[in-house]
């Protein structure tokens, strides 16, 4: 085949075997790879709990992993999270999706459980199980300096002491600079005895038609290089995400004090410029990404992403930036998403009405990765801890899932796409940003609900294949599924279009619905805390950021469900997973 | 939604590209709304069952742009290849659908954004349609419009010069160019400047670009508009309307201490470098249609660099004594970020302005855009002569 392997590896860590699964090209044809096929093989396993020997850790690349299309280098984890009741489900960046596609793996399905730590380590088409109690209890930063001294090409990704000590948003660190960070799948990994992944694949991806892989590859390259957020002077090129930062202040949409305000005063101390002018930053980026948004200092340590630096800033009150990018590199080290980390912090300190020094972040991020004293109640994530301490409303989280550094008051399509995200609180599922702020492909009001039911429909799906393709979002700023459809087509000789992928991303996006109902969650799973309908923002410079309308809401989400084929309680329905060529079974 | 596609209905007329009455534009969330009745719509309710989109736009376009769509898809009757910068980096080819068929257009929207299609009443319509905004459409179909009339134009004179313009060519280009507008008026008179207050450069930037796009010198909303004041920039944002710049006009420091500016331009670095680099102050980017057709009236027929013209020209090339450099849209290794600054600031142009290949012209002053709109109006009319002359003279460049 082209594009594809062929071949999913096949790991079992009970019986310490291995085995291989061939499936037909239409299977691959309808789910296309990444996160489409992970969802088709976590569907039959959907309502076993996240830490059954049974539920599979699916690990999975798409047809353009280790091509030349433009952002090629994601790749997909997937399975059940300990954090939240829905799908767990990560795109992560680094060398992970083309050294797995390089060694001729479409994918791993990982299930059991070892009985002591245990590595897996894949070279081509070889693997094999290694012993892995010496790694307990290092960062993983000390964990890619053994591991990867000798294998400086391999992909590695592992776990850190977070994972081991048990908390539900643990990430897994990929490549040093990367981690599949949201939803705790770091613990879902520990939970199988699974310490690490090292893959080196010396392979190559077939081409169907090399010369149109190079005129899709053009006609992206060059609107990427047209749009003034990727490739601007003051684009996620030139400053990585944190470009973003100074946008959301300004648009007074900046999650600050735990959603309590929407406009950071000290924000204009902490922006990107700050972080160029304190830590003189270079670029670095996925396999096979032109873009290269990820920012590292000069001793090699990651800077912040956009999202951690807002959330260990305005979102837990801190001024004072070395903190900030010491508690990002923390949870790099221990192993531990960001978001979820400021998000439960920050409900934290809105509870206790304690203020923080930087130390005082450090140290409860270290106790919380480590499991000590308060740090173990914060470990379970701001939802069981705001129940905990008898205060639920103040987790600010969707279906569990911590919220991201996008306040909904400031744009209502945000509003609505984070309420009914398949994995909880996500940005990135829609990514409305794009066009209530970024103004691509055009404008949207971003304090009108109107017309937002169907844009989030279409970019849900839009997103699905682009994670199953894969390709990164942020090239989507500039390009879309006109351009990838020639690339997909030139790699794989499948015939496709636009819409055809925007059909294969629907059925992807319903088979992790049906997955999420068939754990029980319905529409009032996607909601919003009462915050958000009842406390306005700060307006204020011609902007004003007023309490979501809670009637307008409901209305928006009733129209998404009737768009998106859901019944009156936002189940999935029979007829349109018929329509999708998905199974259905009442 | 009501609300945006009458708001797009109105402003296609208003642009000159659609006749009253015309325009079909249609929005969908849960419901299908319309701005007006029409025997065609139950065909094109069709194609929001066989694609995923929320919004469509259905128009034949107003003369001279009929007369043009009309002869370029019986010339090109499955795909027209335009080559100026927004088909190149946006639309990429402009498919012609052989019936006004749901089927048939769907076929070609599946992989564009536009189709070019038989209006069961006569002549051609544009179909164009969007996942986002009715605005998708209104876009698209300006821009199928400046395509075809900077292909339509630059093809004529081309054969022309070849000695290969065939009958129905002439007769399509006399129909057409009776149809073009007198040359444009003199500017009116802007605000003076320099400005000293936010409020007064935002104003000024505001009037020069509503003036631009009521003086036909620029099609949709592209182009850009800024103003340097003190240690800011203020430049209109991307994917702004140069007609309702009220409230999308980016303030940009020249330091580059904030990124809140990360919604301005595409070409916000190729206006930083002009104003950091010279005492400009004031930037005006059109689109006007004869200045693009004449940047890419090459009479260098044996250049190695031919096809490439966009990014490797490699002579000194102008057009009425104003500079003509390649460059793509934006600040990437190929963009005009590099080539356009140091055409604008060489000494020996006494213009002011360059004009891009394929693209269109900047205009600079020292002091506000009442030179800059000027000079756009004199190189537009100056090319639009020179045009005429050329063909007179048997396409001679």
């Amino acid at each position: 085949m082209n594009g594809w392997t062929g071949s999913i590896l096949l790991v079992d860590l009970d019986r310490g075997e291995t085995g291989v699964l061939r499936p037909d090209r239409a299977l691959y044809a309808k789910f296309l790879g990444g996160r489409g096929l992970a969802g088709h093989f976590l569907r039959p396993k959907a309502t076993l709990a996240w830490d059954d020997p049974e539920t599979p850790l699916l690990v999975f690349t798409g047809p353009l992993n280790g091509t030349a299309s433009p952002t090629p280098g994601r790749a997909t984890i997937m399975s059940r999270s300990p954090l939240t009741p829905a799908t767990a489900c990560s795109s992560v960046g680094g060398r992970l999706g083309r050294e797995l596609k390089n060694a001729g793996w479409d994918g791993l399905i990982i299930t059991g459980k070892s009985a002591r730590p245990v590595g897996l380590e894949i070279r081509d088409r070889e693997a094999r199980l290694v012993d892995a109690s010496m790694l307990a209890g290092l960062t993983t930063g000390r964990i890619f300096d053994r591991l990867t001294a000798s294998e400086p090409k391999a992909s590695l990704a592992a776990t850190g002491p977070a994972a081991e000590n048990g908390v539900l948003f643990a990430s897994i660190a990929v490549d040093r600079h990367h981690a599949a960070g949201r939803s705790g799948l770091g613990l879902t990994m520990a939970a199988k005895g699974l310490k690490y992944l090292l893959i080196l694949g010396t392979g190559r991806t077939e081409v169907h038609d090399p010369a149109m892989l190079k005129q899709a590859r053009q006609d992206i390259l060059r609107l990427t290089a047209a749009s003034p957020v990727l490739m601007g002077g003051l684009g996620l090129s030139r400053y990585g995400t944190p470009a973003l930062y100074d946008l959301m202040h300004s648009r007074r949409m900046m999650p600050t004090d735990n959603f309590r305000h929407t406009r950071f005063e000290a924000a204009a101390r902490l922006n990107a410029h700050a972080l160029v002018q304190r830590f003189r930053p270079k670029a670095a980026g996925c396999a096979g990404c032109h873009i290269r948004c990820k920012r590292v200092d000069e001793s090699g340590r990651s800077l912040p992403e956009f999202e951690s630096l807002s959330h260990f800033t305005a979102l837990i009150g801190n001024d004072d930036l070395d903190a900030a990018v010491a508690a990002n590199e923390l949870c790099n080290e221990y192993g531990m998403d960001a978001i979820s980390a400021g998000a439960t912090l920050a409900c934290l300190l809105e509870i206790t009405g304690e203020e923080v020094s930087g130390a005082r972040i450090l140290e409860l991020l270290r106790d919380t990765a480590l499991g000590r004293g308060l740090g173990a109640d914060l470990g379970r994530g701001s939802r069981r801890l705001a129940e905990y301490m008898g205060w639920p409303e103040k987790s600010m989280s969707v279906k569990g899932l911590e919220l991201p550094a996008y306040d909904p008051r400031g744009a209502y399509g945000m509003a609505l796409a984070l309420a009914v995200a398949t994995r909880g609180g996500c940005h990135l599922a829609a990514y409305p940003v794009s066009h209530e702020i970024l103004r691509k492909p055009v404008a949207t009001d971003r304090f009108s609900f109107s017309g937002k039911a169907r844009m989030i429909k279409i970019a849900e799906d839009m997103n699905a294949a682009v994670d199953s393709l894969p390709a990164c979002k942020f090239t989507f700023f500039a390009a879309g599924l006109e351009e990838y459809a020639k690339a997909y087509t030139a790699v794989t000789g499948e015939p496709s279009s636009a819409q055809d992928l925007l059909l294969a991303g629907e059925r992807v996006y319903y088979n992790e619905r049906i997955m999420n109902a068939l754990n029980g969650l319905t529409i009032k799973d996607d909601d919003l805390p009462v915050r958000f309908f009842e406390d306005d923002g700060d307006s204020g410079g011609g902007v004003s950021v007023k309490a979501l309308d809670r009637d307008e809401f409901l209305d928006a989400r009733e129209r998404y469900c009737r768009v998106r084929g859901l019944d009156e309680h936002g189940r999935p329905t029979g007829q349109t997973a018929q329509r999708l060529g998905l199974e259905w079974n009442d | 939604m009501e609300r945006l596609i009458n708001k797009y209905a109105a402003k296609l007329i208003r642009a000159g590209l659609c006749d009253p009455g015309e325009p079909l534009v249609a929005g969908l969330d849960d419901e299908l709304v319309w701005n007006r009745e029409d025997d065609i719509r139950p065909e094109l309710e069709r194609l929001f069952k066989l694609l995923s989109i929320n919004s469509l736009v259905c128009a034949r376009p107003a003369e001279p742009f009929q007369t043009i769509i009309n002869h370029l898809a019986d010339k090109h009757p499955t795909v027209i290849r335009p080559q100026d910068c927004e088909t190149r980096t946006f639309l990429h080819d402009l498919p012609v659908a052989p019936e006004f068929s749901a089927r048939a257009m769907a076929e070609a929207l599946r992989r564009r954004k536009s189709v070019i299609v038989p209006h069961p009443e006569g002549g051609r319509a544009v179909v164009a349609c969007g996942a986002v905004s009715p605005e998708q459409g209104f876009v698209f179909l300006s821009s199928v419009c400046f395509a075809g009339f900077v292909l339509f134009f630059s093809e004529h004179l081309d054969e022309t010069r070849k000695g290969l313009a065939k009958k129905d060519q002439v007769r399509a280009f006399e129909r057409a160019a009776g149809f073009l507008p007198e040359p444009v008026p003199a500017a009116p008179r802007l605000m003076s400047g320099p400005f000293l207050s936010e409020d007064e450069a935002l104003a000024a930037i505001a009037q020069a670009g509503r003036h631009t796009v009521d003086l036909g010198l620029v099609d949709s909303y592209f182009g850009n508009v800024s103003y340097r004041l003190g240690d800011l920039l203020y430049i209109s944002q991307t994917g702004s309307s140069l007609d309702e710049l009220e409230g999308c006009v980016d303030p940009c420091p020249m330091d580059d201490s904030s990124c809140a500016g990360l919604t301005a331009s595409s070409e916000l670095t190729a206006h930083m470098a002009i104003v950091r680099g010279s005492q400009a102050r004031a930037i005006l980017h059109g689109h006007p249609r004869f200045t693009v057709v004449l940047s890419m009236d090459c009479g260098l027929a044996d250049c190695p660099e031919r096809g490439q013209c966009h990014v490797r020209c490699p002579g000194r090339r102008s057009v009425c004594g104003v500079p003509v450099v390649p460059g793509e849209v934006g600040a990437g290794p190929l963009g005009l970020a590099r080539t356009l600054p140091p055409a604008i600031m060489a000494p020996d142009n006494e213009s002011g302005a360059a004009i891009v290949y394929g693209h269109g012209l900047f205009a600079t002053d020292h002091t506000d855009f009442n030179r800059t709109l000027e000079t756009m109006i004199e190189v537009e009319n100056a090319c639009r002569a020179e045009y005429f002359e050329r063909l007179a003279g048997g396409g001679g460049a």
